[in-house]
């Protein structure tokens, strides 16, 4: 296959990853859209194996070897992994991208080939890019790892929060672009992978440094933002290598996750700059103090199973408000039972998701299709904000600072102007938690004080077990 | 010391309600109270004095003996003159009493220094409706129009086919939506009919279906909820509006029934004389709203007339009606309130008037008249959003739906710079590099432009697709695993490269694998 001929099946991958992203945008056109995706990235392997890129019989065994390794892998965790572990999965995938990168970048770098041809500023272009290449791709990585370790609970959620980090940050920034400078003058190869491993150090502590200082609550970004920066890693690595495909591909997802960041942050009202600066409520007034000057005053009434089940068997709408809990008990199934015996009797029962509920965008929805919920049931939060005062139970299920009133009457609350599911405003509200400890935000919540609310206190999946049989009965 | 609770039998004119039912008796007890009643009070709901006494209530024979030696009062009717001079100072009544209509009344009960609780006052909020005496009242009077309607009408309300013919149903047309029109309309959904009916507020639609009517809605744009979940006053133009549609239906349907209220005025005139006459002879219109001067023009409260051959049922005490149950209800209702009054379960009572519920009822407490309340701090139906205070300014510009809003000035500003930016580009890159650059800035726009429309629900799915095409990284390891063909090598550390090549290439691939996999696993969960 000549280069001519592995350019035009390059073009005919990037239209299919257009078509695929677009594709995904709808569930009609998602299953399509992820055929396309494989398709188009089946071409480009194939056409750059076949290519003269390629060399060698020799090469090629390798290739397989390496791909026959990976897919086994990938495959497997792919089959293993529960919906609930999908944020884990995601960052640890997106670390991947962000090593692969750095390593292409190095491997570029010791390749004499690679730059031989070139001079003056084209030499710089090229050295530049090495350098920016292995740079987002080490925050990637390390950044990456971080969120897993977050994720899958194996680091604190909390934001660690260091001393002057700001002033950390832009110092790392200074000295990463000193030694870029270095770096692109430098004689031998060897003095300049000094000036690149120093880099790559400060940039895989710079990666841990910012996921670090994030909450919990704010996950769903930082996810987000990591997808775009695998993106961007390999758009960099596709100007190194004078490669479009990878330059176009890498541009696509580099897009559209800054715009799914963006889309969470306009959800939550926060500015992007002061997720990424990390730490919760930084950015306004002290939250200790508001939380102190205003404390939600009033009783928490408390019900059990039972009384529950009592509450929906006699109520002709419902609306079930899943969160982080739902996720970590495992519970969506049992929410799933309760609503088709609910709506076998009749009762109008819809799922209302905020748009950051659990730790990925879109998470909550994952489960409830893991569960069968049929999707046309399941509505975003400005679809059915407004029925909820028309709505005779409202049931949080392991949610807190998605349905807090004071985000709304509280200006002094951290999250202020925060849209909210308008949980209170149904007939009833129940919520379930397993105890009144507060959400990742840290805020406490007056809609456990008010007058329709009521308390269920206990792991999610063993209470809906509980409500289920006793609706049954 | 306990309480004793009386139980007259009640006075007015065709009266047949009574303020207890044993089984209430029984949890009055159990609260602590000690419950006498007048002989003969149960009646006409066929309650009996030998069932009060097996509850456990002592019969009084003498009405005077009973009001004077009862600490509470509970009662249907407000009381009559002659009943308040009875009255002991320093008792508690319960009855209903309407303060708005009734003023001397209320005057009469300060002077004689008692307190009395209003069951027509109750705030409407959730947590008094358990005793909400006039929701329950109401669903009984909404089930006995249909009763007394299908008894003056002369056809079945279903259709039947049968061997003598085909019977269409009745088609029934119930005005005002609350508690009362609600349950007419399930009364008369349940007999067969064909339900049509319209309220002013138009967010009770979705419960005029659940009840098995259908909405018949007046294409005029009002808003027709008042404070406390009741409807209030509407414009002229929208009445014009209501009363074309209402003439329509008058033509087609045989049944109407009108439950129009507003508070503290009277009834509207919803139905004219012209209208009934334009309707089929045998047809039957009940007036719910007869006692405040009803909603027909031609409606005589308290009975039943005929006018241009459609019956017009004008009765005002239609719980009355169907005494036993709305004496069990009504007197659940009462329970309810005395647990309220009573929380230490000890036989006496605190009228608390910090308590808003308690506060609401209260209409003169120790002599002082206290009505009206303040004003009830919910609706049951809050007017929506105008109300809502910080998220609405800040609410998000619903994607998924159009472009990110950006002022004109921060557009020009944004140009600038992009502007200034490429310039500073063209000017010192060399063209291969700018070639590449141009496609990159395209692929990005095209990101933008296809993944801002993307559904929520699809964001995962989204983020693990992207995360695969992500690894299309394994395209620069392998280009990098071997030495090209024409490869002038020089001292190439071929070794080092394929390595760091085979791992990228690894790592991009269990990427590729799983990122597809998982994306697939996840879409074929979604459906219908």
């Amino acid at each position: 296959m000549s280069f001519s001929l592995a350019t035009a099946s390059y073009i005919g991958a990037t239209i299919l990853f257009i078509l695929c992203l677009g594709g995904l945008s709808n569930q009609e056109t998602a299953r399509r859209g992820n055929l396309y995706g494989m398709i188009g990235m089946t071409i480009a392997v194939l056409a750059t194996i076949s290519a003269p890129y390629v060399a060698g019989f020799g090469g090629v065994v390798w290739i397989i070897f390496a791909m026959l390794i990976g897919a086994s892998i990938g495959l497997y965790a792919a089959r293993k992994v529960q919906m609930t572990q999908m944020p884990e999965l995601v960052a640890l995938m997106h670390s991947m991208v962000g090593l692969a990168a750095m390593l292409v970048g190095f491997a570029n770098y010791v390749d004499p080939i690679a730059a031989s041809h070139l001079s003056g500023a084209a030499k710089t272009i090229h050295d530049i890019e090495i350098y920016v290449g292995i740079l987002i791709g080490a925050v990637t990585f390390s950044g990456s790892v971080i969120a897993f370790g977050k994720l899958s609970g194996k680091i604190s959620g909390n934001p660690l929060l260091l001393p002057g980090r700001h002033w950390l940050n832009l110092i790392g920034l200074l000295v990463v672009i000193f030694f870029g400078r270095q770096f692109v003058h430098a004689d031998s190869i060897g003095e300049g992978m000094a000036y690149l491993i120093v880099m790559t150090i400060i940039a895989l502590a710079f990666g841990v440094h910012m996921v670090m200082a994030i909450g919990g609550a704010d996950m769903p970004v930082v996810v987000s933002m990591l997808n775009s920066y695998s993106g961007w890693a390999a758009a960099a690595t596709g100007f190194m290598l004078s490669n479009d495909l990878l330059i176009v591909t890498g541009a696509l997802v580099g897009s559209s996750g800054a715009i799914l960041s963006y889309i969470m942050c306009e959800a939550m009202n926060r500015h992007f700059i002061s997720v990424i600066a990390g730490g919760f409520g930084t950015g306004g007034g002290t939250p200790a103090a508001a939380a102190d000057g205003t404390q939600p005053a009033g009783e928490v009434v408390p019900i059990l199973s039972p009384e529950t089940a009592e509450l929906l068997r006699d109520a002709k709408n419902v609306i079930i408000i899943p969160g982080y809990g739902m996720a970590v008990a495992q519970a969506q199934h049992t929410v799933y039972e309760i609503t088709r015996f609910l709506r076998e009797k009749g009762v109008n029962v819809r799922f209302g998701i905020h748009p950051v509920a659990g730790r990925m965008p879109g998470h909550m929805n994952v489960l409830l299709a893991e569960a069968k919920v049929p999707y046309d049931i399941v509505l975003e939060m400005d679809e059915l904000n407004d029925d909820f005062p028309k709505t005779d139970v409202a049931m949080v299920i392991g949610a807190n600072d998605i349905v807090n009133p004071g985000a709304q009457d509280d200006p002094n609350s951290p999250i202020a102007g925060m849209p909210v599911l308008e949980a209170w405003k149904a007939k009833t509200s129940i919520v379930m938690k397993r105890s009144m400890a507060s959400g990742y935000a840290g805020v406490d919540n007056p809609l456990f004080y008010k007058e329709n609310n009521r308390m269920l206190f206990g792991d999610a999946k063993k209470m809906l077990d509980e409500v289920l049989v006793a609706l049954k009965a | 010391m306990p309480l004793t609770i009386g139980v007259p039998k009640e006075t007015a004119a065709g009266e047949k309600r009574v303020a207890t039912v044993p089984e209430v008796v029984e949890k009055l007890i159990k609260l602590g109270f000690a419950v006498q009643v007048e002989a003969g009070a149960g009646d006409a709901a066929t309650v009996s004095d030998d069932a009060y006494r097996a509850a456990g209530a002592q019969i009084v024979e003498d009405t005077a003996t009973l009001w004077s030696s009862s600490d509470i009062i509970f009662k249907v009717r407000g009381p009559s003159a002659e009943e308040v001079g009875l009255l002991r100072e320093g008792a508690t009544l319960v009855s209903f009493i309407w303060p708005a209509q009734n003023p001397e009344l209320l005057e009469q009960l300060a002077a004689r220094k008692v307190t009395v609780l209003a069951m027509d006052s109750v705030p409407r909020i959730s947590r008094a409706q358990k005793l909400d005496a006039l929701s329950s009242m109401a669903n009984i009077a909404g089930y006995r129009a249909v009763i007394e309607a299908a008894h003056h009408f002369g056809r079945f309300f279903t259709g039947q086919i049968t061997a003598a013919g085909k019977v269409p149903p009745a088609k029934v047309f119930v005005i005002g939506a609350g508690v009362a029109g609600l349950a007419a309309i399930g009364t008369a959904s349940g007999l067969g009919a064909i339900v049509r009916a319209n309220d002013t507020r138009p967010e009770v639609g979705d419960q005029v279906t659940s009840m098995g009517g259908e909405f018949v809605s007046v294409d005029y744009v009002e808003e027709g909820s008042g404070v406390g979940g009741y409807a209030k006053v509407m414009s002229e133009g929208f009445q014009k509006a209501q009363r074309e549609v209402f003439a329509k239906q008058a033509k087609d349907v045989d049944i109407i029934i009108t439950t129009a209220l507003i508070p503290g005025k009277p009834a509207p005139k919803l139905i004219t004389a012209e209208m009934v006459q334009s309707m089929k002879p045998g047809s039957v219109i009940v007036d719910m709203a007869a006692e405040q001067g009803g909603n027909c023009e031609l409606t005589e409260p308290g009975t039943v007339t005929v006018k241009h051959g459609v019956t017009i049922i004008g009765y005002a005490d239609l719980p009355s009606r169907l005494s036993k149950q709305s004496s069990t209800l009504y007197a659940t209702n009462l329970f309810r309130l005395s647990e309220e009054l009573c929380k230490n379960k000890d036989g006496t009572i605190d009228v608390n008037m910090d308590d808003e519920v308690i506060r609401g009822t209260t209409v003169v407490k120790d002599g002082a008249i206290t009505w009206p309340p303040p004003a009830p701090k919910i609706s049951a139906a809050p007017p929506p959003p105008a109300a809502k205070p910080v998220a609405a300014a800040a609410k998000p510009s619903g994607h998924g739906k159009g472009g990110a809003p950006s002022s004109t000035t921060r557009a020009a500003v944004t140009f600038g710079v992009a502007a200034l930016f490429l310039v500073l580009i063209g000017a010192g890159a060399p063209p291969a590099f700018l070639s590449h650059f141009t496609v990159f800035v395209l692929a990005c726009f095209v990101g933008y432009m296809v993944v801002w429309n993307v559904k929520p629900a699809l964001h995962t799915p989204l983020m693990s697709v992207t995360n695969a095409i992500s690894s299309i990284i394994a395209i620069g390891a392998l280009v990098q695993i071997a030495p090209p063909m024409d490869g002038v090598a020089l001292d190439r550390p071929d070794g080092w490269i394929r390595l760091l090549a085979i791992l990228a290439i690894v790592l991009a691939t269990i990427n590729m694998f799983g990122g597809f996999a998982v994306t697939q696993r996840m879409l074929t969960m979604f459906r219908k």
